[in-house]
């Protein structure tokens, strides 16, 4: 195997939490750590960053140890969550902030500075203040700034979450080209599926400090593993006992297309569960009668929040909606067909 | 952020600086803290005597006071220490004061120009002499050894009586002395000899009595000339009455001669 | 006055017309003065403005530039000035660098540490002088090895009244710099110890010019009291007009004998400080 690129066992105990986690990112490759809040994401930044200490583990880069080096020595660019640019310096001077520590010449790191800043479009900010720039132009600058120590891993801590819905899929589609120029290893953490999905050619998913999933967008995105992931993509997702073409969840059976024996993971999408007020007609093979335990909008539909056999949401059109009469308390039916199913081994 | 430190740039340093002089008052003469509490004891009993007296007579005026206490059961003296010039504005600014015994004629002057007191009696006298550290490193014996640019001296600021007489003694001797430090009080130039910064200093015999064996005295004829002399009075006012006048004529009486002849006064 | 007149019109408020409706907005201002605050927050000014008002209607204005033309009191002015300024100095290059250890650095007994610093704070400035004259004195602990060593004696010089008042003023800077400190986002540090900085650079480059404001507040504060040192001052350095006397020590040797002279002396010393101080706060306020 490869020793380019990061190779790392990241174990941080505090009193209430461990993180523990195995990392590997090749060169030019974008990996996404995802996770709720409080999962361990930046704590695994903060720790490959060296701004926390490990109680174990250890990193190498490019074949060699990183952790036992103080921060200042490690080749790491870090760009955090609100950016942090020195308000006291011009953008130029963040951005040469780095070489000038490495003991590159003032006018040389200035040099480099401004065409860092011309690579990410802000060359005419280039005296502004970190406080006249927009959020967008000040994350653009902290890339510049991360970008311009030479790093050989990139760790970028919700590089977008400060941004506003507008500029954010601006930002996110800029970075995605930046980092794409960038032939080190980069992590980048995110509570964002979407910037997850964007941004990463791998998503390596977090909860309670440990791993609970990773794999390519697609993968992740088809077939979720935990709650929380099947939330983040938007599915209805159980796991159950497969028999055949059978998925035993509770007391509910789900027939699926794809026969599985043992353990599997059943999910399906909100919008293909179907509701009516009587038992329909004709045989859907997946029928159960539910409770509607609340109703929002979502997009320009509506989603259902069902109790029953299985919780599940449906999203159904507001016209639907307005034709079922449909009131939290209410007792309907839901069915989905077996081939909107997807089961997979658990 | 400036903005804030602006109103502090101002602000601040005004109130510290005033509270920075006012501080000098109150550390340095020791007795202006407690007129407050006189005041209020004087108007709680009428057997309170409030004795404003130079710093020089804490020792003698304290056996004095318990003394007069012992004699006049029920009665309480009062005292308040400190240099005679500031008791002698205190008085003046309306300090409720009894008896005011002043180290210097000067200063009960203030207090008798103001119609405060009237008849002030000396009632003791007090002479300098040259203190030196114990082991004398200078070998200092008389006045003249004091001109020696080598020897370094501490006097009184002229402004305090001990300071005033220093400059009178060393003017009837001829002699010219360029000291390290002119101090606020007797007893802070006391303190620099005490701890040996500097190798003489003019004080009064009492202070060196009164040091009991941490520095040594020389007596020096040149002090006769500079006798400082101690007046007391009743003050005009004086809440206590009759009972002031009783406490001064312990002062003037042979037994508070005695007191005040062993700590190193001289009888008037 | 003005806000007890905004006030008015909050309680005499009468329901009725587009007045009520102008009323109930200059009602929903007023009703906003906290006036728990206001009134003991001027009580509180007035408490440190009147003894300076005393002050300016005691003096005596008719002798006043006469006084004032005498050279000891501008020399007095000057030495105050010189040494204050000179204490300043020390407490900064000595101070910052203590209150970086006190904020940043873990290390057994840093509470006692900083209950020490804050001893100055709380001592008598005439025991703070004793204190300085054991240690420093031609007597003292290191004074002794200082004279022997190398001929220097520090009470009754000038550099000894710059070492009273930078004992008794350093608490003021190290208490507003640790302050300043522990409020800075340490987040900073560490970003630019992610781009490679050491930690003196971290701290020249990235600290230093986040905590200044802290640094200039307690400057100023460190000064202004150093101005206006007088205990330690004339305990550990005597008092010698050229020297060691400083305006302090001239105002309390002229209150013994001439108060309306102290009080000259106070204006000036008052005087001259505002306008310092005031200039270097246009001079802060101005600069980006």
């Amino acid at each position: 195997m490869s020793t380019d690129g990061l190779r790392a066992t990241l174990v941080v105990r505090r009193s209430a939490f461990t993180l523990d986690i195995t990392l590997d990112v090749a060169p030019g490759e974008v990996v996404a750590l995802l996770g709720p809040n409080g999962a361990g994401k930046t704590t695994a930044l903060r720790a490959l960053a060296g701004l926390t200490a490990m109680s174990g583990g250890h990193i190498s880069l490019d074949g060699r140890p990183l952790h036992t080096a103080p921060p200042e020595q490690r080749p790491v660019g870090v760009v955090f969550q609100d950016y942090l640019l020195f308000p006291h310096l011009s953008a130029l001077d963040n951005v040469a902030f780095g070489p000038r520590c490495q003991g590159v010449p003032k006018a040389e790191a200035r040099r480099v500075a401004a065409a860092l800043l011309e690579r990410v479009g802000l060359a005419d900010r280039a005296a502004a203040k970190p406080r006249q720039l927009s959020g967008g132009q000040a994350q653009r600058v902290a890339l510049a700034r991360a970008l311009a120590v030479r790093p050989r891993l990139m760790l970028l801590d919700e590089p977008l979450a400060a941004l506003d819905a507008h500029t954010r899929l601006e930002i996110r589609s800029q970075l995605r080209r930046h980092l794409a120029g960038f032939d080190g290893a980069t992590v980048l953490v995110t509570h964002d599926p979407l910037d997850a999905m964007v941004l990463a050619d791998r998503l390596i998913v977090i909860e309670s400090g440990g791993i609970v999933q990773q794999g390519t967008p697609a993968e992740v995105a088809r077939r979720p593993r935990t709650d929380y992931v099947a939330r983040l993509v938007g599915l209805n997702l159980y796991r159950g006992l497969g028999d055949g073409a059978r998925v035993k969840v509770g007391q509910l059976l789900l027939h699926t297309s794809e026969p599985l024996d043992g353990p599997a993971f059943v999910a399906f999408s909100p919008a293909a569960v179907a509701l009516y007020r009587t038992r329909p007609d004709g045989s859907p093979r997946n029928l159960w009668q539910a409770t509607i335990g609340g109703i929002e909008r979502h997009g320009d539909n509506v989603r259902v929040h069902l109790d029953g056999p299985i919780t599940a949401f449906a999203d159904i059109t507001p016209a639907a909606l307005a034709d079922l009469q449909l009131s939290p308390g209410r007792r309907i039916w839901a069915s989905v067909k077996a081939t909107e199913t997807h089961a997979y081994p658990a | 952020m400036f903005r804030r430190l602006s109103r502090w740039a101002v602000a601040v340093p005004v109130a510290l600086v005033i509270a920075g002089l006012s501080g000098c008052g109150s550390s340095d003469t020791a007795g202006s803290t407690s007129s407050a509490p006189a005041s209020t004891s004087a108007a709680a009993g009428a057997k309170d005597v409030n004795v404003f007296a130079a710093a020089s007579l804490t020792g003698t005026f304290t056996e004095l006071g318990k003394a007069f206490e012992a004699a006049h059961p029920g009665a309480t003296v009062k005292f308040n220490f400190g240099s005679s010039a500031t008791l002698a504005q205190q008085i003046v600014q309306g300090a409720p004061a009894d008896v005011f015994a002043a180290a210097s004629p000067a200063t009960m002057k203030t207090v008798t120009d103001a119609s405060l007191a009237s008849g002030p009696t000396t009632f003791v006298r007090n002479r300098l002499e040259i203190a030196v550290p114990k082991d004398n490193p200078a070998k200092v014996d008389e006045l003249k050894d004091l001109t020696d640019p080598k020897v370094k001296v501490a006097l009184c600021a002229e402004q305090v009586p001990c300071g005033a007489a220093a400059v009178k003694a060393l003017d009837a001797a001829g002699l010219k002395v360029t000291p390290v430090t002119l101090e606020q009080d007797v007893k802070a130039t006391l303190t620099k000899v005490e701890l040996g910064e500097v190798d003489a200093a003019l004080v009064y015999t009492t202070d060196v009595i009164a040091a009991a064996g941490k520095v040594q005295g020389i007596a020096f004829p040149e002090a006769d000339k500079a006798i400082n002399d101690y007046p007391i009075a009743t003050l005009s006012k004086a809440p206590a009455g009759d009972l002031a006048e009783q406490f001064v004529d312990l002062v003037l009486s042979r037994q508070g001669a005695d007191v005040l002849t062993k700590a190193g006064f001289e009888a008037p | 006055m003005n806000s007890s007149q905004a006030r008015r019109p909050g309680r005499s408020d009468t329901p009725g017309g587009g007045a009520a409706g102008h009323s109930a907005a200059r009602r929903a201002v007023s009703g906003r003065l906290p006036w728990m605050l206001v009134l003991p927050a001027v009580v509180g000014l007035a408490f440190l403005v009147l003894p300076l008002a005393g002050l300016l209607i005691r003096a005596p204005w008719s002798t006043l530039l006469q006084r004032l033309a005498e050279p000891q009191v501008l020399e007095a002015l000057r030495l105050s000035l010189v040494c204050a300024t000179a204490a300043t100095a020390v407490c900064v290059l000595f101070g910052v660098p203590l209150a970086w250890l006190l904020a940043r650095l873990e290390f057994p007994g840093r509470r006692v540490v900083r209950a020490l610093v804050t001893v100055p704070l709380v001592l008598p400035p005439v025991v703070g002088g004793v204190a300085l004259l054991l240690v420093l004195g031609r007597r003292g602990l290191i004074g002794q090895w200082l004279e022997s060593a190398f001929g220097i004696t520090l009470p009754f010089t000038t550099i000894g009244v710059i070492v009273a008042e930078a004992f008794v003023a350093m608490p003021f800077l190290v208490i507003s710099v640790e302050g300043a400190l522990r409020a800075a986002d340490r987040r900073f540090e560490e970003a630019a110890a992610t781009l490679g900085a050491s930690r003196w650079t971290v701290f020249r480059r990235v600290t230093l010019p986040l905590i200044m404001p802290g640094v200039v507040a307690g400057a100023v504060l460190c000064w202004a009291r150093a101005l206006g040192e007088f205990g330690a001052t004339i305990t550990f350095a005597g008092n010698f007009p050229g020297t060691t006397r400083t305006m302090p020590l001239a105002v309390y040797l002229a209150l013994e004998t001439e108060p309306d002279a102290a009080i000259v002396l106070s204006l000036v010393l008052l005087a001259v400080s505002v306008v310092i101080l005031a200039s270097l706060r246009d001079r802060w306020v101005n600069s980006p």
